[in-house]
């Protein structure tokens, strides 16, 4: 599997995020194993994984709450070590998958313990500003047990911009929420990017990493794959091509069978799906073919994967 | 494990306010607030008061210094009441992993919470004591008046008032930290708070004498087990296990 590994000296600034071969147990239990990547300022990283793959305890290893068993990890560019945890948490932030808020405490009340926590300068401010970016400031002085579980999940996002991280951990950021909000936490997670903030989003949602991320990883224990989304895609899969025609193909030996460009195909009635190497430039040279042959076409284009069949078939394949 | 030991009273401070605010808002909590002490008043007052005038005999110093000890029993067993919670809860809302990924030393948690427990623990002790106090120097007989109003006793009573509380919290902290049950951190610390009210009982029944110099002697010996207590939390707050235990799917 195609896996990141070339090794790099001590210093890795221009890296958010630089692993290498880490490795995490629990006595006998291995939750991760020889994981490495990298992930570059700015970037949007997806962490997949089914339950259990070790997912949480990566984004717990990387915050400085677990010690790693070994390898070697840059936190913004400050190496991952006891002696550093200090350093490291204040460029960091976690957003854990269970948002973790003081329910007798108004949301107010939680993020000031905070702001006092990460001694800001100018608490208020930064708390109202905060409020405002994931639009609660109207509700500051709800106490947080009785609000729903996606305006949890938007004051832990608060909380998380505090201290004004670097880099920001969401632990399933939008696990049990309904559509509405999970769309609304997608369009903050999007309006950090755009601040110029590295998230590492762990999720089980697959169209969310694939609409969210400019690079993705799968992990089940160890790292099964880890790319571009889009990169990822043509590595895995021949690309697939619809073609519809308005009756079926009479002369499918010749036109199909002993085509060059066309590995395999399959059909239902006069849906065709053809595996080709490179859609763009195969495309035409088939229509013309077709044509020439007076095949009549209702419609032809490239079928884009989705990130879910790659990671099924990543996960299947163990 | 060992961090450079550092110290924000910032910090302190913030862990402090955000306890007493939970509190403040907890029914349990301020409903034992109030019970307490009404409980730990009346039983003293009726016994002082319901000793007859006239001839001071040797039970009655001792019944009097029962009383006091009564009273010593609000800084044993508010502090773990209230503070059960602490760590069992933090535990139960998922809220450790989001404190201690701030710069938070353990340290700087455990004496904000430890000092949100002792704080009032230690104010209700003192307003009950200083009821109790008012009402003998108004009411009681001159005799029972001087028994009561003795240095050492005094000395006993104000300063082993912190102590006991402190002593109380630390192993309610080392309880908590090991248990996910509210219940059983309650009673197991309760149990564990009585210790060193042993001294008390030894003085308030003369089996040692309460002077000066002896109630000092003790004094010093509770600090050194409050310091013991407090190392031995530290000890005990194991983030690794604190943060994994903490939820059910990870
Ligand atoms: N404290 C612990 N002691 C022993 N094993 C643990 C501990 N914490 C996690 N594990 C194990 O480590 C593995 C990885 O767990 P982790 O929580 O990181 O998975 P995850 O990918 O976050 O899963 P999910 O999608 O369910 O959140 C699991 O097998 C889990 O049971
Ligand atoms: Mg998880």
């Amino acid at each position: 599997m195609l896996t990141q590994t070339e090794s790099e000296s001590n210093h890795n600034g221009d890296y958010a995020l630089s692993v290498e071969n880490l490795s995490k147990n629990f006595g006998q239990r291995t939750a991760f194993k020889n994981i490495s990547f990298k992930v570059a300022y700015g970037e949007i990283f997806g962490f997949l994984g089914p339950n259990g793959a070790g997912k949480t305890t990566t984004v717990r290893t990387l915050g400085t709450l677990l010690k790693p068993t070994s390898g070697q990890a840059f936190v913004g560019g400050i190496k991952l070590n006891e002696s550093n945890s200090q350093k490291i948490r204040s460029v960091i932030s976690i957003m854990p998958e269970n948002p973790g808020l003081y329910g007798r405490l108004s949301i107010q009340e939680n993020l000031e313990c905070f702001g006092e926590l990460y001694r800001l300068a100018d608490p208020k401010e930064k708390i109202a500003q905060s409020l405002k970016a994931v639009n609660l400031f109207d509700r500051r002085n709800d106490l947080c047990r009785s609000l729903s579980k996606g305006l949890k999940q938007r004051v832990g996002l608060a909380r998380s911009l505090l201290n004004n991280p670097k880099i920001l951990f969401l632990d399933e950021p939008s696990s049990g929420l309904d559509p509405v909000a999970t769309k609304e936490v997608q369009e903050l997670i999007l309006n950090l990017k755009s601040k110029g903030i590295t998230v590492f989003l762990t999720t089980h949602r697959l169209e969310e990493a694939e609409k969210l991320c400019d690079k993705v990883a799968i992990i089940n224990t160890e790292l099964k794959l880890i790319g571009k989304t889009d990169e990822i895609r043509s590595q895995l899969f021949n690309s697939t091509v619809e073609l519809k025609t308005v009756h079926p193909i009479e002369n499918t030996v010749e036109l199909l069978d002993n085509n060059p460009d066309i590995n395999s195909w399959t059909n239902s009635e006069s849906t065709y799906l053809l595996q080709v190497g490179t859609p763009s430039t195969m495309i035409p040279k088939i229509v013309n073919l077709l044509v020439e042959n007076n095949v009549e076409i209702l419609a032809i284009g490239e079928l884009r994967h989705s990130l879910e069949d790659i990671y099924l078939k990543t996960v299947e394949n163990g | 494990m060992d961090r450079a030991f550092q110290f924000n009273s910032r910090r302190i401070k913030a862990i402090m306010i955000k306890e007493l605010r939970d509190f403040r808002r907890n029914r349990f909590v301020i409903v034992t607030m109030m019970l307490l002490p009404i409980i730990f008043i009346l039983a003293p007052l009726i016994s002082i008061f319901s000793i007859k005038a006239g001839v001071l005999s040797p039970q009655i110093q001792t019944r009097i210094g029962i009383s006091l000890f009564y009273m010593l029993l609000i800084p044993a067993i508010v502090p773990t009441v209230i503070s059960a919670y602490s760590v069992v809860g933090e535990k139960e809302q998922g809220t450790l992993e989001p404190i201690l990924i701030t710069p938070i030393s353990r340290e700087e948690f455990l004496i904000g919470k430890a000092l949100a427990a002792v704080v009032p623990a230690v104010a209700v002790a003192y307003f009950v004591f200083g009821i109790f106090l008012l009402a003998t120097s108004l009411f009681a007989s001159a005799q029972i008046h001087s028994v009561i109003f003795n240095g050492p006793r005094l000395l006993i009573q104000f300063v082993y008032t912190p102590l006991i509380a402190g002593w109380s919290i630390w192993a309610c902290l080392a309880i908590s930290s090991r248990t996910n049950d509210v219940r059983v951190a309650q009673q197991l610390s309760t149990l564990a708070s009585l210790p060193p009210l042993l001294i008390v009982v030894l003085f308030a029944t003369d089996v040692i004498s309460p002077t000066i110099k002896y109630a000092i002697y003790f004094a010093i010996l509770l600090l050194l087990i409050n310091l013991a207590g407090w190392k031995l939390v530290s000890r005990l707050f194991n983030e690794e296990r604190l943060i994994t235990g903490s939820t059910r799917n990870g």
